[in-house]
């Protein structure tokens, strides 16, 4: 089965492919008369954001739909080969032989009680008849190839013994051990770091044009189509809404919507906005440090050091971005800042306060002026109450009468662009932009001095993410806020801050103004971390 | 980010909004048939043991030794204290004391109702306050666990055997010595409950905006554990009534003359090759009580608890 | 992991240490006199006196729980006034057949109830599904004894096929001896079998929503593998952590099913004992349990190491 066909038809041809939602959903299909192809030796995206079906393309080329998504109608030609109808058992016989996907999540994708040399191994076991010995040369030839250090160890390695990136790669080699004709690969770096993720495109580029295989790159972020794809097609509720080459589709946007995600997309270049000087600080940490201490009954103690040293300071009216990698400690300074953990070490100043060492009660007065807007919607709200509910609780604990709060909420509903009816209503009824909308009330019903927002627009859509990047600047503008960043996005980071702090392994390791930082970074980190950000000198949306 | 205040936006960039329509928790829970079945069967059996004097019962201790081992359906006559003969139909046939053994089991329904919704209530009572305790206050926590890791150590039904042998048994006393050991269950729930729900991010903006911690308790996360202990309440409820016919049955539990199904079964067991109607009628009464109360919460737990579903 | 046994180990020494003061408290609790309730109803003022020097319930409370604690450290749980042995010999005496009927039931639910949960999960939502969950709640709902006396007529008396009642040592032969133990041995899998199908089906169901089992189609291979080397896999540490728990529902079913097919061992001994108020042996058999309990727990925690390679220590 490995040997390639010949032929110069495309790899994947997908025509008029359709599948249909189960009925009350909110439309009728999750994809409509969808057909694109991916050519030999190319890499064809395909983006859009959540809900627009990309995945599910996925899922039906690979023939693993679930029972409540039929496809309906259309054709999926694999070498020529319709298995849009294709039995179980041919489907089979295909996967990883002829087609194979790697997935987004490297941390679950593999099974966590099986040895990652068994899980190749598994794929060689079932579809060939090649003998153990062959079989070991083989996984080790192909964990060479997708450069994974010290393969006879990595053989024997369960999948929590190595890193994400690493992972990555193990689902990789799997994915192609058999070199399969296609590749589909549904948002393979999403859930990596920036600088991981630069390696492993890196990765799926060179194999590809060593393979010569057709790749499908599924993802939501537009600086890896800027940095891998050949031609790109956009996708919007189930519909194919552009396709072409990459420089047409994100430079040259036709459709509207396309031209309206391409002016979404925040541009690598800081803002350039000039920052008033003189303006009084509003937060100031000085060696601010926590460490985790774990006790062991007969291991030596474990001390984890979360953030150390950290000396920042936000002046009123200005943003400071703290920009890191997982794990480099960013949340935890946000976290000290408003005391939902107590720092280890050194001091913080709300106005010239200190309040790292408060007891709770001490600190009660000061809690009003900071507040915190989180990164998931959908759990910063308690869903046993309504939104009304939820933004007059902070007044009303300073004192406030209910009615005075709700006439406070109704008229931060307006602030940030929502209906006052939505007070009355549950949080499950609003989506996630909605919800962190909701949240942004909700934090500035206590009339803060300084807001926090801790990777409040990660989760949420480009086109999303645009609008409530734009409110929070507008509210930032209008009270003259202190705002503290938090983000792993360098694209929004650039967009919205003034200054900006780098951290890593819980040191800041650069700091300064964003203007600086930005365009000369000094720190060899803070240089390499830029150097890996996908698309970076790549202008969107400008012809 | 150029295009400020585009209204395309709004327009273009439709987020996958939640828009199923959303029932409320009570509209889910009245559509369930578990819940219906459930609670129907429950429904009756409430209605027995609250009419159980007009269901042409007799006094469920009364016997006349003229009457003994009587098969169902069959006709005799009954000494009352106070001297008058009466006539008397016996459904379930008579037990080798001459007494009733139809009424004795309808009026077995009132012990095992009360004995399960008494021990429900006590152990979610006390399972809440501790689980609560352990789950905010730490330095209580260690030693709270340990006291429940060291009850649950003990199987349940000994612990009640051996609490009931030592206070001799009365319905009081069955009902704290089946309590006690359920106690523990509750505590965990709670307590890990608590623990989760502390760091929802909900729970930390409310910290952040200057809620105090009994407002925090009571106010954000005990709302949130309550579908889970109904969930529990259920369960805790059939096993007792389980327990409760156990320790009756074993010969331990309540005073013999007392109707319990254990207890109507116990007697029955002596002569079970010839009338194996006396364990088999209250084992039915008994089995459908309990698939009632289960199937309740069955029904429960997946309307109002959908993650513990998928759980067990 | 050396260290990690003998962590764990250590661990189970608070639990031990709470069931010992519990055990302990349970008869100084009881109303009345301890002496007296210890030495029976037949017991002269000479022998009172006696028991109340030995165990010194003159003394103070934490005094008499060091007494107590150091006979019971050494092994010595005192003599049954009933049976006018040692405890410990009593325990002895009764474990082989108790020990086989709880390995058996073991046995057969294990053998049961993880395939129907593997199928049930495989097929959610199916009739299968439906049909196992049914049974399972039934299985939860019907008591031991009700399951037990419904055998025994059916199989026994009416069909005639097993004994009704008794026990056979191992020392009759193999074949008498199972011959004996099958019917109580399925009566008391009831219950495990409908908890362990339960718990199975949703381990199982909620490995088949992870992630790796989309990977594992996605590799070509076959449901069967998928569901055995993946789904199943992944799934045993809490289908072993069930299997421990219940070991407490079966100890409280092994009470209930001695005694309904009069098979002499230590179920039937601890409810003698009680209808007796032979406070040294119920005293013996709780703690006696409660060890086996925390041991066999020990052993599936030790397990687990064995199972999910994630788990170190």
């Amino acid at each position: 089965m490995t040997a390639a066909k010949s032929g110069t038809g495309p790899v994947l041809d997908v025509r008029g492919l359709t599948i249909a939602l189960p009925t009350h959903s909110d439309r009728p299909e999750a994809v409509s008369e969808v057909s694109f192809s991916v050519e030999r030796g190319e890499i064809v995206c395909l983006v859009g954001e959540s809900g627009s079906g990309k995945s599910v393309i996925a899922q039906a080329v690979m023939g693993l739909l679930p029972d409540s998504l039929p496809l309906t109608v259309g054709q999926v030609l694999l070498e020529g080969e319709d298995i849009a109808h294709a039995g179980r058992d041919r489907l089979r016989q295909l996967r990883a032989t002829r087609m194979s996907m790697v997935f987004q999540e490297p941390m679950t994708a593999l099974n966590p009680v099986m040895r990652c040399g068994d899980q190749i191994d598994e794929v060689l076991r079932e579809h060939t008849a090649l003998g153990p010995a062959e079989r070991r040369a083989k996984i080790l030839d192909i964990i060479r190839e997708v450069a994974l250090p010290d393969p006879e160890r990595i053989v024997m390695s369960y999948p929590h013994q190595l890193s994400g990136g690493q992972r990555q790669r193990i689902m990789i080699a799997m994915a192609l051990v058999l070199e399969p004709a296609l590749l589909i690969a549904d948002e393979p770096t999403t859930a990596l770091d920036v600088t991981t993720q630069a390696q492993i495109l890196e990765l799926i580029k060179t194999l590809q044009a060593r393979h010569g295989m057709g790749v499908l790159f599924i993802t939501h972020d537009f600086g890896v189509v800027a940095e891998i794809a050949r031609r790109v097609a956009v996708l919007r509720l189930g519909r194919l809404v552009e396709t072409g080459d990459k420089d047409a589709v994100l430079k040259r946007p036709r459709h509207d919507y396309t031209i309206m995600l391409m002016n979404s997309v925040p541009d690598f270049k800081p803002h350039g906005r000039p920052i008033a000087p003189d303006q009084p600080i509003v937060l100031q940490t000085k060696k601010l440090d926590k460490t985790y201490a774990e006790r062991g009954w007969f291991s030596a103690r474990r001390v984890v050091h979360a953030a150390t040293d950290v000396s920042l300071e936000v002046r009123r009216g200005q943003t400071l971005g703290i920009v890191g990698e997982s794990g480099s400690g960013k949340s935890t300074v946000a976290r000290c800042i408003v005391r939902l953990i107590d720092p280890t070490g050194g001091e913080v100043y709300i106005h010239g306060e200190e309040i790292a060492r408060r007891s709770h009660r001490a600190l009660r007065p000061l809690r009003r002026k900071v507040q915190i807007v989180f990164q998931d919607p959908y759990r910063s709200l308690n869903p046993r109450r309504t939104v009304g509910e939820a933004i007059i609780e902070g007044p009303v604990n300073y004192g406030l009468s209910r009615s005075e709060a709700f006439e406070r909420a109704r008229r931060l509903m307006d602030l940030v662009r929502m209906d006052a009816a939505a007070l009355e209503r549950y949080p499950h009824q609003f989506s996630g932009g909605q919800r962190q909308r909701i949240c942004i009330a909700r934090a500035l019903a206590m009339e803060p001095e300084l807001l926090i927002a801790d990777e409040a627009v990660s989760a949420l859509d480009v086109s999303v993410q645009a609008q409530v990047l734009e409110l929070l600047e507008e509210i930032r503008e209008r009270l003259n806020l202190a705002m503290l960043f938090i983000t792993h996005d360098l694209r929004v980071a650039a967009q919205v801050c003034d200054h900006v702090a780098v951290m890593s392994q819980g040191r800041v390791v650069e700091y300064g103004p964003a203007n600086e930082v930005f365009v000369s970074p000094r720190h060899a980190y803070t240089q390499a971390l830029f150097a890996a950000a996908p698309g970076r000198d790549f202008a969107f949306g400008q012809a | 980010m150029a295009a400020t205040g585009d209204t395309r936006y709004e327009e273009l960039s439709v987020e996958a909004a939640d828009i199923r329509p959303h029932e409320t928790t009570w509209q889910r829970v009245k559509k369930s048939g578990s819940v219906r079945l459930g609670g129907a069967a429950l429904a009756v059996l409430l209605l027995i043991a609250a009419a159980a004097p007009w269901l042409g019962t007799v006094d469920p201790t009364m016997f006349d030794a003229g009457s003994r081992d009587l098969v169902p359906g069959k006709a005799g006559e009954m000494m009352t204290l106070d001297g008058d003969l009466l006539r008397h139909t016996f459904w379930f046939g008579s037990d080798s004391l001459g007494r009733d053994i139809y009424s004795r089991v309808i009026y077995g329904t009132r012990v095992s109702l009360f004995v399960g919704v008494v021990v429900a209530l006590l152990s979610l009572v006390g399972g809440i306050l501790l689980g609560l305790v352990a789950g905010y206050i730490r330095w209580l926590d260690g030693v709270i666990m340990r006291v429940m890791d060291g009850i649950m150590a003990i199987p349940a039904i000994l612990i009640a055997i051996a609490l009931v042998a030592m206070w001799r048994p009365s319905l009081s006393t069955v009902i704290i010595a089946i309590a006690i050991p359920e106690i523990p269950r509750v505590t965990r729930l709670v307590r890990s409950l608590v623990l989760t729900i502390r760091e929802e991010p909900y729970v930390e903006a409310a910290i952040s905006l200057g809620s105090s911690t009994p407002k925090i308790m009571f106010g954000h996360i005990l709302p949130n554990t309550i579908a889970p202990l109904v969930v529990q309440g259920t369960f805790i409820c059939a096993a007792a009534i389980l327990i409760e016919a156990i320790l009756s049955f074993l010969g331990v539990g309540l005073p013999p003359e007392i109707p319990t199904w254990g207890n109507i079964m116990a007697e029955g067991r002596i002569a079970f090759n010839e009338y194996p109607h006396t364990v088999f009628i209250p084992g039915i009464f008994l089995t459908v009580t309990v698939l009632a109360v289960n199937i309740l919460g069955d029904g429960l737990r997946d309307t109002l608890d959908p993650k513990m579903a998928k759980r067990i | 992991m050396y260290q990690f046994i003998a962590r764990r180990l250590l661990s189970t020494i608070p639990v031990l240490a709470i069931v010992a003061v519990l055990v302990f408290m349970l008869l100084r609790l009881t109303p009345g006199d301890p002496a007296a309730i210890l030495a029976g109803d037949a017991a002269s003022t000479e022998q009172i006196e006696g028991i109340r020097k030995t165990l010194g319930l003159d003394q103070p409370l934490p005094v008499q729980f060091g007494i107590w604690l150091g006979q019971m450290l050494q092994g010595d749980l005192g003599e049954s006034y009933y049976y006018k042995v040692r405890v410990t010999e009593l325990i002895g005496q009764r474990l082989e057949p108790t020990l086989s009927l709880a390995a058996l039931t073991i046995v057969i639910a294990i053998l049961v109830a993880v395939p129907l949960g593997v199928v049930a999960a495989w097929r959610f939502g199916g009739w299968f599904d439906r049909a196992l969950m049914g049974f399972s709640v039934f299985g939860f709902s019907v008591p031991v004894f009700v399951v037990g006396y419904l055998l025994v007529w059916l199989v026994s008396l009416k069909l005639g096929w097993f004994p009704v009642q008794g026990y056979k040592p191992m020392d009759d032969g193999f074949g008498p001896f199972l011959y004996h133990l099958v019917l109580p041995s399925i009566t008391l899998s009831v219950i495990y079998i409908a908890l362990l199908a339960r718990v199975t089906r949703a381990s199982v169901l909620e490995a088949l929503g992870e992630d790796y089992i989309r990977t594992a189609r996605a590799k070509g291979l076959t449901e069967s593998r998928v569901l055995i080397s993946h789904a199943l896999a992944n799934a045993a540490v809490p289908i072993v952590t069930i299997i421990g728990i219940g070991i407490a529902l079966l100890i409280g079913g092994v009470v209930v099913t001695e005694s309904v097919y009069a098979i002499p061992g230590l179920g039937r001994l601890t409810v003698d004992a009680v209808l007796s108020r032979d406070f040294p042996t119920i005293q013996g058999v709780i703690l006696f349990f409660s060890l086996v309990y925390v041991v066999v727990n020990l052993l599936v925690d030790l397990s687990y190491v064995i199972l999910d390679p994630r788990i170190r220590y």
